[in-house]
């Protein structure tokens, strides 16, 4: 049987990581820059966390439950807030290609995640090829003081750590900001029309930077939220899979919305661990292609919303370009 | 009256891109309550000048006083500060957002839509102006827009205003609309300072003249000491004919005959409705009209670029057979063996690949020829050296990017590649816009050669005066309409002025 | 002050120039971070780096091989690229190719000649390739879908219909992997020209001088020119722009299935959701710094695969893991992509604002 009370919460968590990465993401293309770089830098996020988590278990101190989510969660937004920096130098500084260097960004993040996952991996000389981070990863997955004992309700609305909540907040901050506040409106301008940003007094470089470096850093809160949470502190190679990809796609799935996101990252969530409810008996097979439902999802809302060419639903328009101000 | 303090002291501003100098040891002086005139050639720097004063680049050298007093700026922010506001050619709007978020865009403090649109509505109410604050940018006439960007200035408290070519895309009659504001303005005290081409236009609104010639200060003189023969001369260096020739038409036969035509856009908005009219070989048809009243789908609906909804477009070939263009697209046209050219409004997003070389240029018309796999890429590079040669193209070699020629010689190039092909039909949309006089002459010249080669032309213009001295017969859209077609010769400004507001043009 | 400013052209020699020193302070920097990582000098790792290519006769021939597969890619996501198409799907297309051939190896396995297999299997891959590259052009030529996307969504679903039939056809049962294919019979393997690797070595230089003369002299290369320049520009001069669209992803996804059947068929005789390595992104990045000429993206193909084998060597000397190679290629690609600024952008520093009275 479907059983739904288990199938939301693991549906809800698997999204978390979509949903943050998708926040960062719009907040970055807002600004005009299409940071196809997300996969990687979500990597990087959660290694960095894994990294600190895994110096201060270590270390021999007595870990207190404070340092032992700060120092993971300060070195992921270091490390994901460096590649955001990077993403710009090179995009906004110095005007590359926006579609190369997400790429590049994504081949050395995943290469720097594999890289340094795999050597504490052999540092640790487990039976099995991961590190495991189980006294951080029990205080990033405390739940809710009420969840065990309010039945389905529980189980299905409190059941999460601090990081899913904070995820939902940083949605409709995001959505707020960009919706109702003068920064936002600033950052949308940006996006559009960069020149005219620029007449019009907004420092089109400070807000492509900032934008660009807070969405890296949100959407490397996801990687560090999968490995501690998700993955219960265990962290193994490449099995962040194409998560960061699925971030982007939903970008487009949300039509640049924050506040939708929450909702779209659940659904997508679910589509992703769908085959693992539905029961297929002796045919494994299958399984493998109900796994393509995510992607098949995002190429039809895709075709839909380019067929229905709303203008409020299109991208900004200077999504992808490189801005330079004495252009003639 | 010089003794004044200059509201504006530009002294000695040297601005360069690259190689190219754009301002050169340039100075400038701009007073409160006048209306300067700001008068020069393409690629004389004026623009660049303003863009200095305004903030939108950063002087290599030089410096500018406000009120006599030295002051740096760096940024447009810096120039709002200073009460410098600006109004640039193409309009600094984002399309997405309301008219509303546009006029507060950049500014300091709080998100607050509902104060702006009351202080929006009150700087309406006193210059009279028509602006909706919600309305998106995107469902707005060129006209309204530039009323928001004028908003836009007044709401930052600019006192002195800049206006960059402001009339290229205005009726007549929104024009005269926009010259009484501008003066209101000046009675106000403010310090307007207006870039323009068009000299009776400067005759009628500024009090000063200011000229500027390859980047350099020329000169200035009251506007009621001077006429318009002198200030082209100034602004050209030396003296210039003013007249544009108008030979008989030889021989006039019927070429297109358009009977209702109708297009609608994308969006479903009618852009023609129930147009019909004959283009005669050898005779310039004149199209006027506001911008954006169905001129660009009028041209494009022969060149079979545009859809249709009902209506015929029927060429006659000189046996005085006709044959239908309706519904075929530009290759089948081509391969019908109609020769038919166009030189559309947007000569690099269209007519022209700014990346690509002289060379491959003229190749876009050609490289189908013959049944080769290959391209002749020889031809072509011959052509474009026989362009460059005979219209004086100014350009390193044929091998150089478009993008890099000027505007005039960019549209050397086109008109060049087009003529080469022999037309039977020559449209040609905008054929100077943005081109000094110079440069305009030229393309006149080439399009009298045309006309006295047998060709129909129909020319759309937006420069009345030119309009009225070139075309034989001109035609008025008004909405989508056809307003009326008379003939050039003894037609009055006036009075197509009027047929471009009104159907028909009668009565006020 | 530093003033930025755009330079209007610039010799061949100068930004050959500068695209050098870009590459070397970024092998600079790579160098740098492996001496500090592993601790050996310098000298050793770039020993150990070229050994990684060219340390016996069989490296050197398996560096001519990845290189001419990668290029292979690369020459394939080009002239979608030359046309602003951002086909970022070549993994699906490899995959693609790379299942239909397969499932000709598996399915045909006894019932048709050698021979008639190996034509089945060409024709399979090429089709199956550009029917996955056909689709999401189908709908940017129509709708204006964005391509980037999509084609990126397609590599997933590829993947996971690969996956599907490698768990559907495993062998041995339960490992869910295909293992090699026909490996007693050799039914389907592709037959050796000279030694193993040359067939695809010889194929690549084909490929090669084709694409630089599609691009550069056709007619087809002048019209996706154009419709990547400018659409308007295109339909202006009667150039059927959905048509060209359609017609350039298609030839992209041939080659890629082309790529998949050699892979298949001629190299590893299995086939994973792995097949393609993510080379598909990898031909990105070699097409687009190469400037979408096939013949710079040899030398660029070359140097990547270089680099690869290099840093493999170098982990499996030190004992450490492979990705530090995917790292330093990343590292180097930045240095290159940042190197053009410099030929495109002048600066120009002033000391300070001259006062004038």
């Amino acid at each position: 049987m479907f059983d739904i009370v288990s199938f939301i919460p693991r549906a809800v968590m698997q999204g978390i990581p979509l949903m943050l990465g998708c926040t960062g993401e719009t907040i970055t293309e807002k600004s005009g820059n299409l940071n196809l770089g997300t996969a990687g830098i979500m990597y990087v996020g959660g290694i960095c966390g894994v990294i600190g988590a895994f110096l201060y278990e270590n270390s021999g101190v007595v870990m207190v439950p404070v340092l032992t989510v700060l120092i993971p969660l300060l070195s992921c937004l270091l490390g994901s807030l460096l590649m955001g920096l990077l993403y710009c130098f090179l995009t906004v500084t110095l005007r590359a290609n926006q579609n190369v260097t997400g790429l590049a960004m994504t081949t050395f993040g995943v290469g720097f995640g594999n890289f340094f996952g795999g050597s504490l991996i052999k540092l640790v000389k487990a039976d099995i090829p991961s590190v495991v981070l189980t006294k951080t990863s029990l205080v990033f997955s405390r739940k809710l003081p009420f969840a065990g004992n309010l039945g389905w309700f529980g189980r299905i609305f409190l059941n999460y750590s601090f990081l899913a909540y904070a995820a939902i907040a940083l949605a409709l901050i995001a959505s707020y900001v960009l919706k109702r506040t003068r920064t936002g409106l600033h950052l949308r301008a940006v996006g559009e029309n960069p020149s005219t940003a620029d007449t019009a007094g907004i420092n089109v470089v400070r807000y492509k930077y900032t934008a660009t470096c807070l969405g890296s850093m949100i959407s490397g809160l996801g990687g560090l939220y999968y490995v501690m949470d998700y993955a219960s502190g265990v962290w193994t190679n490449g099995a962040f899979g194409d998560r960061g990809w699925l971030a982007v796609a939903l970008v487009i799935f949300t039509i640049w919305r924050p506040n939708v996101s929450i909702f779209a990252s659940i659904l997508f969530g679910g589509l992703y661990i769908l085959n693992i409810y539905i029961p297929t008996g002796p045919n494994l097979a299958i399984k493998e292609i109900y796994k393509m439902a995510p992607y098949v999802v995002t190429i039809i809302v895709l075709i839909i919303t380019s067929m229905r060419n709303k203008r409020e639903n299109q991208p900004p328009a200077a999504l992808g370009l490189p801005y330079f101000r004495e252009e003639r | 009256m010089e003794e004044r303090i200059p509201a504006v002291a530009m002294r000695d501003i040297t601005k360069r891109f690259g190689p190219v100098v754009a301002n050169d040891n340039c100075w400038l002086n701009i007073y409160r309550g006048e209306i300067l005139a700001l008068l020069g050639e393409n690629g004389s720097g004026k623009t660049t000048l303003m863009n200095m004063l305004s903030g939108v680049y950063f002087p290599d050298e030089g410096t500018i006083a406000i009120d006599g007093k030295h002051v740096v700026i760096r940024s447009p922010k810096d120039a709002f500060a200073l009460g410098i506001g600006m109004i640039h050619q193409h309009f600094k709007l984002v399309d997405v957002l309301t008219a509303a978020e546009n006029i507060v865009l950049g500014l300091p403090g709080k998100l607050d839509l509902k104060a702006a649109t009351a202080k929006i509505r009150e700087i309406c109410d006193t210059y009279q102006f028509d602006v909706d604050p919600n309305q998106k940018i995107y469902d707005m006439s060129v006209s309204q827009k530039q009323t928001v960007e004028i908003v836009k200035v007044l709401y930052r408290g600019a006192d002195i205003l800049i206006l960059d070519e402001p009339t290229a895309v205005l009726t007549p009659q929104e024009t005269d609309k926009l010259f009484a504001v501008l003066r209101n303005m000046r009675n106000d005290g403010k310090a307007i300072v207006i870039i323009t081409h068009k000299m009776h236009e400067v005759e009628a609104l500024s009090d000063r003249v200011a000229v500027l010639r390859h980047g350099q200060f020329v000169g200035d003189m009251l506007t009621k000491n001077t006429n318009a023969q002198e200030m082209t001369n100034m602004m050209v260096g030396h003296p210039v004919v003013l007249n544009i020739k108008r030979p008989e038409p030889v021989n006039p036969k019927p070429r297109i005959e358009v009977k209702g035509l109708t297009v609608r856009s994308m969006d479903g908005f009618l852009k023609l409705e129930d147009v019909s009219f004959t283009a005669n070989s050898g005779e310039i048809l004149g199209i006027a009209g506001i911008s954006g009243c169905g001129q660009k789908e009028l041209l494009e609906a022969i060149a079979g670029l545009q859809p249709v909804e009902a209506g015929s477009i029927s060429y006659v070939n000189d046996n005085g057979e006709r044959e239908e263009l309706l519904g075929k697209d530009p290759l089948s046209i081509q391969s019908m063996g109609v020769a038919l050219s166009f030189v559309p409004e947007d000569r690099l997003g269209m007519g022209l690949v700014a990346n690509m070389d002289l060379a491959d240029n003229m190749m876009l018309r050609s490289f189908r020829r013959g049944k080769s796999l290959f391209t002749d890429r020889h031809s072509p590079h011959k052509l474009a050296e026989n362009v460059v040669h005979d219209l004086d193209v100014q350009t390193p070699s044929v091998e150089t990017p478009v993008r890099r020629l000027s505007g005039g010689n960019v549209q050397k190039v086109l008109v060049g590649r087009e003529i080469a092909e022999a037309p039977k039909v020559l449209l040609t949309a905008y054929a100077v816009r943005g081109l000094d006089i110079n440069s305009s002459y030229t393309i006149y010249d080439l399009i009298n050669e045309q006309k006295a080669a047998g060709v129909a032309v129909i020319y759309v213009g937006e420069d009345l005066d030119v309009l009225l001295e070139l075309a034989d017969r001109i035609l008025v859209l008004c909405g989508g309409k056809v307003s009326g077609i008379i003939p050039g010769r003894g037609a009055k400004k006036r009075d197509v002025g009027l047929m471009m507001t009104k159907l028909g043009g009668v009565g006020e | 002050m530093i003033q930025i400013s755009k330079r209007g052209s610039l010799s061949r020699g100068k930004a050959l120039i500068i695209r050098a020193v870009g590459l070397l302070l970024g092998i600079l920097l790579c160098s740098l971070i492996t001496v500090i990582v592993t601790g050996q000098n310098p000298t050793e790792v770039f020993a150990t780096i070229f050994k990684g290519s060219f340390g016996s006769n069989r490296k050197t021939w398996i560096f001519l091989q990845n290189t001419a597969v990668l290029l292979m890619i690369s020459l394939a996501v080009t002239p979608a690229f030359r046309m602003r198409c951002w086909n970022l799907g070549a993994e699906g297309q490899v995959l693609a190719g790379a299942m239909a051939t397969t499932a000709c190896m598996y399915l045909l396995a006894g019932k048709v000649s050698n021979a008639t297999a190996i034509i089945c299997m060409l024709f399979s891959a090429m089709v199956a390739g550009a029917v996955w590259a056909g689709i999401p052009a189908f709908f940017k030529a129509r709708f204006n879908t964005n391509e980037t996307l999509f084609t990126l969504m397609m590599n997933y679903v590829a993947m996971q219909i690969v996956s599907f039939f490698c768990v559907k056809w495993e062998n041995p049962k339960g490992s869910g992997q295909m293992g090699i294919i026909n490996q007693k019979t050799q039914f389907g393997w592709l037959p050796q020209v000279g030694n193993r690797y040359l067939l695809v070595i010889i194929l690549a230089v084909v490929l090669t001088l084709f694409m630089f003369f599609y691009l550069n002299s056709t007619k087809h290369g002048f019209e996706l020119t154009v419709v990547g320049e400018s659409e308007r520009t295109a339909r202006y001069v009667g150039i059927k722009v959905e048509r060209v669209i359609i017609r350039t992803m298609l030839l992209s996804g041939l080659i890629c299935g082309l790529t998949g059947f050699l892979l298949v068929g001629g190299i590893n005789h299995n086939v994973s959701s792995e097949i393609a390595g993510g080379q598909g992104f990898t031909a990105v990045m070699v097409s687009w710094l190469a400037k979408f000429n096939p013949i710079i993206m040899v030398l660029f193909s070359a140097l990547l695969i270089f680099l690869g084998a290099g840093a493999k060597e170098l982990a499996t000397g030190l004992g450490l893991n492979q990705s530090f190679g995917e790292m330093l290629t990343a590292i180097l690609i930045f240095f290159i992509i940042g190197s053009e600024f410099f030929i495109n952008y002048k600066i120009s520093f002033h000391k300070k604002e001259r006062e004038v009275k």
